[in-house]
């Protein structure tokens, strides 16, 4: 249980760095020295207002004491098993392997990302191939010369009866499309060695979603501005225009909520969404985004974000510890956000709890509300929205949830769609 | 009275040479360049066979052979595609919408003037 172990034992690094007796942390937080002992020497799970609470009274970001990447690393590791179970990696112990050798683990994690990248670029390369439009006139205009010109080379090579108008006419004609095979074998040179600066290993999707994640959702400039200038990870012209659309809703959140405003107010509501729309009279999928949007640093938790339409599809992800959705695998259809759909406009605010030793458990708030213009002849269209927060609250076990089905272990689960590796 | 082909395609050079090589095998040849009203001159004059380009202006191949088997009177005139691409599904795409015989180019002439008398039977 490698997140455990970290939590606890980075408050017992911290406290100790600051020369803190482990008592007057526990009254300082309002627990007592034997239960932080506990916790400390990775005993007892922490997470929420608890961890919220020592991470202010040690004066460190929260984040400072929850270890992203140690989840993170072992959801790949799962995830990879799943992949290559030729493999038959040992699935049970990955928590025990990622601990034990965190730096083999990152190796793996490294590699594994390489080849993700040079299978994504060469599926690019593929897709220009078979689809590029330049590349498809190009070959096209070659393909058509070269057969004019063996089509009338043939026939002054093997027809010894041409008269004079004919023979200058299919000299002339040999003559032009001379010319045109040169500029089209030179217009495919040149795109084919074109240096390939535009063609990313990233998709655009993913090329945003890495900055995203990277700047954890939180972009104060778009608070005051209009605009951002691409930051240097956003390449394509394609990843710059979904940046763009990002801005454009992030500008109109930030217009219609500001952020000074809304964080004041959301630590009056204790975060809870029903209670700030109807303080600010906004829609509660905006509420959601904004308190995705809440800055760091500042003692706020940190919630995470899933956005996606009626297929399914993810719209917009923001990551959190143990809560990774991948975009390319479906998800569990038991997260709440899917029981959305299927009530538009109905807030929900289930606990879920992911499966395993960890037993992870979330407070989530989702809302689906339709979006687009309202039309006569179609359906309307819907986006659910829903944020995500760590909770040590104890009501119930929590709706169970899991990750993707090839990852999860819950054998009995009637919504099951393929088996586990796990067994 | 000799039998009649008609060449739908929209290069040029292309066109030259194969009606020049088909008039000299005995065949009267027609043209026609644009994709758009190719069925209406095959209605108009009507040809023993059809050579028919892919890619053309403003319509398909494909499209324009769907049309000609869609109506009784050309449902069986025998019709030789000629296509820069050679993949398997274009192939499949030609043989599912009732092409008489597929041929990648570039081609030679003999080939060209084998299938044209092989599908106009004397």
């Amino acid at each position: 249980m490698p997140q455990r172990q970290l939590v606890g034992t980075k408050i017992r690094e911290q406290r100790m760095e600051r020369r803190m007796k482990q008592a007057d942390l526990a009254e300082t937080v309002g627990i007592s020295a034997s239960y932080l002992n506990l916790i400390e020497h990775n005993r007892r799970r922490i997470a929420g207002k608890l961890l919220s609470d020592i991470a202010q009274a040690l004066d460190v970001d929260p984040a400072l004491l929850t270890e992203r990447t140690e989840n993170a690393v072992i959801d790949q590791l799962h995830a990879l098993a799943a992949a290559v179970p030729e493999a038959k990696a040992e699935v049970a112990r990955v928590d025990d392997f990622a601990s034990r050798f965190p730096g083999w683990s990152a190796l793996i994690v490294a590699l594994q990302r390489q080849v993700d990248h040079a299978e994504g670029r060469v599926e690019t390369l593929l897709d220009r191939l078979a689809h590029d439009p330049q590349l498809a006139t190009s070959l096209h205009e070659v393909i058509s010369v070269a057969t004019s010109i063996r089509s009338t080379a043939s026939i002054l090579v093997n027809d010894d009866q041409l008269d004079g108008e004919w023979l200058r006419r299919f000299h002339s004609n040999i003559h032009k499309d001379s010319l045109r095979m040169a500029e089209a074998s030179r217009t495919l040179v040149t795109f084919l060695e074109t240096p390939d600066a535009d063609v990313s290993v990233l998709s655009p999707q993913e090329e945003v979603d890495n900055w995203l994640e990277q700047v954890r959702f939180v972009l104060p400039e778009l608070e005051h501005a209009d605009t951002i200038e691409p930051p240097a990870g956003i390449r394509t012209p394609a990843a710059k225009a979904l940046l763009a659309e990002f801005s454009d809703a992030y500008r109109q959140d930030a217009v219609a909520l500001p952020m000074e405003v809304f964080a004041a107010a959301a630590v009056e509501a204790d975060y809870d969404p029903v209670t700030l729309a109807n303080r600010f009279s906004k829609p509660l999928d905006l509420i959601l985004r904004r308190l995705a949007g809440l800055p760091l640093g500042q003692g706020h938790p940190e919630f995470g974000l899933l956005i996606c339409d009626a297929a399914g599809a993810i719209l917009r992800l923001k990551p959190i510890d143990g809560f990774a959705p991948n975009r390319a695998s479906a998800l569990c259809p038991l997260w709440p956000v899917f029981a959305a759909l299927s009530q538009p406009n109905v807030p929900l605010r289930p606990i879920v709890s992911m499966p395993g030793d960890q037993a992870v458990r979330f407070q989530c708030y989702a809302v689906a509300v339709p979006v687009g213009d309202v039309t006569y002849s179609q359906p309307a269209r819907h986006h659910a929205t829903m944020v995500v927060r760590p909770t040590s609250e104890a009501e119930g076990d929590g709706l169970p949830v899991g990750p993707t089905c090839r990852i999860c272990p819950r054998a009995d689960c009637t919504a099951r769609r393929e088996p586990s590796i796990l067994g | 009275m000799a039998r009649r082909v008609l060449v739908i395609e929209d290069e040029p050079n292309i066109i030259e040479a194969i009606s020049f090589i088909l008039s000299r095998d005995g065949w009267t040849v027609h043209t026609h360049a644009d994709g758009v009203t190719a069925n209406d001159k095959i209605r108009t004059t009507p040809p023993d066979l059809i050579i028919l380009d892919v890619m053309l202006p403003g319509k398909s191949g494909y499209d324009i052979l769907r049309d000609l088997r869609a109506e009784d009177e050309t449902a069986a005139l025998p019709v030789l595609m000629l296509t820069a691409r050679g993949q398997a599904r274009d192939r499949e795409m030609a043989e599912r919408l009732g092409v008489t015989q597929f041929m990648t180019k570039p081609f030679s002439n003999a080939e060209v003037l084998e299938s044209v008398r092989a599908l106009v039977a004397d």
